[in-house]
């Protein structure tokens, strides 16, 4: 039924400070917090709470404006402690204290069977309301799903190939009957087909590999096999005009929960990782946890950058801050403001490059479990070499005449070499390997938010 | 190493904004990062880490690439020299001469060249280039050995302005601006960058009984106008005072006049094994270079009206600036095709009209040149259709 599909490019970066499969019994966060910037395509976040104001697990804390109904939830239960807004007003968090116990908002229970005569509609009013909408993310663009549109197909992605993943497996465990059950409401909203891909080369979890009702696709090879617009790519690409939707394993997880126990459950299980972790390990909680309690007394070091998200794609939030909305990981990498003598000629072995060029060795130990800061490693550039993006991106995809065409803000031009088809993540690895340092998503970004306006 | 970093963060103030030298902070930020790499840091979102890769070092690796053909090159002349007067001279002896020839054209190229350069980043206040460490090295390679300075000096400044900053600087320019330099000599001064110039005698030196200077581009032309087998032509040339210098395998080793840096086919295969092996130059742009020029040359040997069209095809891969070409100029990333596809035609077509123009054109007898200038050109025509099918793959699968 489902494809296999072999992909050669790509780049496994290959980092020291993996996690153990363990998960600690650190007590749980203090505070958790809900970032409007975490969800692309919102522009005007409207609050529906105010400082002091006590809620309930899968209590709406903000909707947008464009879509009303479209409600972003409480992971827990406690009191709005926090409305943290930036320049111009903009909301930035929404922090919530957590109860010891936690309370949680009744919605609608269904048992298994029940499930088959659910009517979209019902569905959909109740993953609204609920908060777990906002899983459900639409190509192209990567946005927020529209509860108004009918994807061609969905797609979910079982594993992670980027730098420290968590191990979905690991993750996931024991969440058969929940997943089931999401992809069974998933259904209802598309006439296609549900894509589940896993990789061949990893051990396939029974969450995956029993479910029925879908396609399980096999994908093999270096990251970005594990990005989900690279698969849909492969599998049913993105045309002017389609929509697909896909969504993480956690999000359909969390609809079979919100439908067979009737909550909204933001638990999950996140991996704190990196080089400069004591014990990287994994940890049970809930979605925004502040990551504090985690760090403190973990780290080798201070002068240190937490990412919420792997270190690819992810978000710098110090050492205080919040876990992203759709992330499950937390990487701590040392900071690299440094200068370094003669820098950019000295050969090392020690620094982490995807090229040869003089004296850059690490090609020589491929298994190397590599140390890497956020030093900048150069100084930006005009495009100057080619064929490099090309051999990170497995798609049929020019990268950097997209990039170009995107700078030169021409509508046309990003359409045809397919600005549908790709976001930040699936290019991600480009920025990295640049030898000219463009900050490639930020510029696809601005490219995708160009489309969006037009 | 801590007291040089303090310098340059005391000095710092006096070049940024409001500072006295704001005007060179460019100037300022170029001496500072060759020294120490930045400090700065990814953005709070998206790659937090980066490949250790920078412009500097892919440069750089290009120009140790080019430390052979330099090396042989001050060899060359200097034994070049000797052979043409006849003399016999120790090793010393040689590569002073070489020395004394080929540095000097090295310092004024890059000298020149630089201080146009750093000119250009006070005034469009832009960071400097790094794309002028290749050029700078590239220039003198491609100059005869006797080549007057001060025409190193306007054809390096001619090049870094018409070619390279008038487009913006490296990234955007259009043409090769090592090629565009020799181009404008060539055009500007033919005399002294065509003819017997390619061997380096003083003014009034006594050269040898039966010398020639001609290379083997001349050779091979001058027989087809003879008559004679080129092979025959070559074997025989030098006879009496240099035996064999046009032999297949001394040409391939590159112990003939020629430009400083080009002679020798076995340096520019050592270049290329570098830029392939680090991954710097397209190995399909060279190897497709070669192959079109060989292909060509295959191609005109089987309808052969003259001698050159007759003469055997891997002779055009050891005569001549070609290999140099091949591996050094037409790879350079910015002026070649930029994809993938389009790297293959982009050398194919340099090749053939290499040989094309040095068999049909005997008023151009060096082909390399001007296969590569006027495939800049025509690169972004052949890059149009290469992006043109992406284009259209994608709006077909829309379709079915």
């Amino acid at each position: 039924m489902g494809k296999f599909i072999r992909l050669k490019k790509g780049f496994d970066i290959n980092l020291a400070g993996k996690a153990a499969p363990t998960i600690s019994n650190t007590e749980q966060p203090e505070t958790f917090a809900i970032k409007p910037t975490d969800f692309q395509g919102i522009y005007m976040p409207k609050l529906m709470v105010k400082e002091g104001d006590s809620v309930k697990a899968g209590s709406p804390l903000f909707h947008d404006k464009k879509h009303e109904n479209v409600l972003f939830t409480s992971p827990v239960s406690g009191e709005v402690v926090q409305i943290k807004r930036g320049e111009k007003r903009k909301l930035l968090e929404v922090v919530v204290l957590a109860d010891k116990s936690i309370d949680y908002v009744q919605f609608d229970k269904y048992s298994v069977s029940d499930l088959t005569h659910l009517s979209r509609e019902k569905a959909l009013q109740q993953m609204l309301s609920s908060g777990v909408w906002v899983n459900l993310i639409q190509r192209p663009f990567g946005i927020v799903a529209d509860p108004n549109e009918k994807p061609k197909s969905i797609f979910i992605s079982a594993f992670d190939s980027s730098p420290l993943a968590p191990d979905y497996g690991f993750i996931f465990k024991g969440q058969e009957q929940f997943f089931q059950a999401g992809v069974d409401v998933l259904k209802k909203f598309t006439s296609g087909a549900v894509h589940v891909n896993v990789h061949s080369e990893r051990e396939i979890s029974s969450v995956f590999s029993q479910v029925k009702g879908v396609e399980l696709n096999k994908f093999s090879g270096p990251h970005p096999s594990g990005c989900v617009g690279v698969q849909i790519h492969h599998l049913d690409p993105i045309n002017k005009g389609d929509v697909v939707w896909t969504i993480n394993p956690y999000g359909v997880i969390q609809i079979g929960k919100l439908f067979l126990n009737g909550v909204y459950d933001a638990s999950k299980i996140i991996t704190v990782a990196g080089s400069e972790v004591k014990n990287p390990q994994y940890y049970k909680t809930y979605s925004g946890a502040s990551v504090k309690k985690y760090l403190t007394g973990n780290l080798k070091q201070d002068h240190i950058r937490v990412v919420s998200g792997n270190v690819l794609t992810g978000t710098s939030i110090g050492k205080e801050g919040y876990l992203g909305f759709y992330d499950h990981q937390v990487s701590v990498i040392p900071e690299g403001d440094y200068y370094e003598f003669l820098g950019w000629i000295k050969p090392t072995a020690s620094k982490l490059s995807f090229q040869r060029a003089f004296g850059l060795l690490s090609f020589l130990t491929p298994k190397k479990e590599f140390v890497l800061d956020s030093n900048n490693r150069g100084e930006p550039r005009a495009f100057v070499q080619t064929g490099v993006f090309e051999q990170v991106t497995p798609m049929d995809i020019l990268p950097t005449y997209l990039l170009k065409s995107i700078i030169a803000e021409d509508y046309d031009e990003m359409e045809a070499l397919g600005i549908y088809e790709v976001i930040e993540e699936d290019l991600a690895l480009c920025e990295f390997v640049d030898v000219s340092k463009h900050n490639v998503q930020s510029i696809l970004r601005e490219g995708i938010d160009l489309m969006l306006n037009s | 190493m801590k007291f040089l970093r303090d310098t340059f963060d005391k000095a710092k103030h006096n070049f940024e904004k409001g500072g006295k030298y704001h005007k060179y902070f460019y100037v300022f930020e170029a001496l500072d990062t060759f020294h120490f790499s930045p400090n700065t840091v990814t953005p709070a979102k998206g790659a937090q880490i980066r490949d250790a890769v920078d412009l500097k070092r892919l440069m750089m690796t290009v120009v140790i690439a080019m430390i052979p053909c330099l090396l042989f090159g001050i060899w060359n002349v200097g034994y070049q020299h000797y052979l043409a007067l006849g003399q016999t001279a120790s090793a010393g002896e040689i590569i002073s001469v070489g020395l004394i020839q080929v540095l000097p054209i090295v310092i004024v190229a890059y000298a020149a060249g630089g201080l146009v350069e750093v000119v250009f980043v006070v005034i469009r206040k832009h960071p400097l280039n790094e794309g002028y460490l290749v050029t700078g090295m590239l220039i003198p390679l491609v100059m005869p050995p006797d080549i007057p300075l001060w025409q190193v000096a306007v054809a390096s400044i001619f090049a870094v302005v018409i070619a390279k900053e008038a487009f913006g600087g490296t990234g955007m320019n259009i043409l090769n601006v090592a090629l565009t330099a020799r181009a404008f000599l060539y055009f500007a001064y033919p005399l002294q960058i065509s003819g017997e110039v390619w061997t380096f005698l003083p003014a009034g030196a006594k050269t040898v009984e039966g010398y020639s200077g001609a290379t083997p581009l001349a050779v091979a032309s001058q027989a087809s106008t003879d008559g004679v087998s080129v092979v025959q032509a070559f074997s025989s040339f030098g006879q009496g005072w240099a035996d064999n210098i046009y032999s297949f395998s001394n040409m391939f080793f590159g112990f003939m006049p020629g430009c400083i840096g080009e002679t020798s086919t076995l340096m520019c295969l050592i270049g290329a094994f570098i830029l392939i092996i680090t991954g710097v130059g397209s190995w399909k742009i060279i190897l497709s270079v070669f192959a079109g020029a060989y292909g060509m040359g295959a191609f005109l040997n089987l309808i052969a009206v003259n001698e050159f069209m007759a003469m055997p095809a891997q002779y055009h891969l050891v005569i001549g600036g070609l290999a140099f070409g091949a591996v050094f100029m037409a790879t350079d990333p910015v002026t070649a095709a930029q994809t993938e596809a389009g790297k293959w035609v982009y050398g194919l077509l340099i090749g053939v009209l290499t040989v094309l123009i040095r068999v049909f054109n005997p008023a151009y007898p060096e082909g390399i040149m001007l296969a590569i200038l006027l495939m800049n050109v025509f690169a972004p025509l052949i890059d149009y259709f290469v992006v043109s099918a992406n284009k259209k793959r994608r709006l077909q699968r829309a379709a079915v």
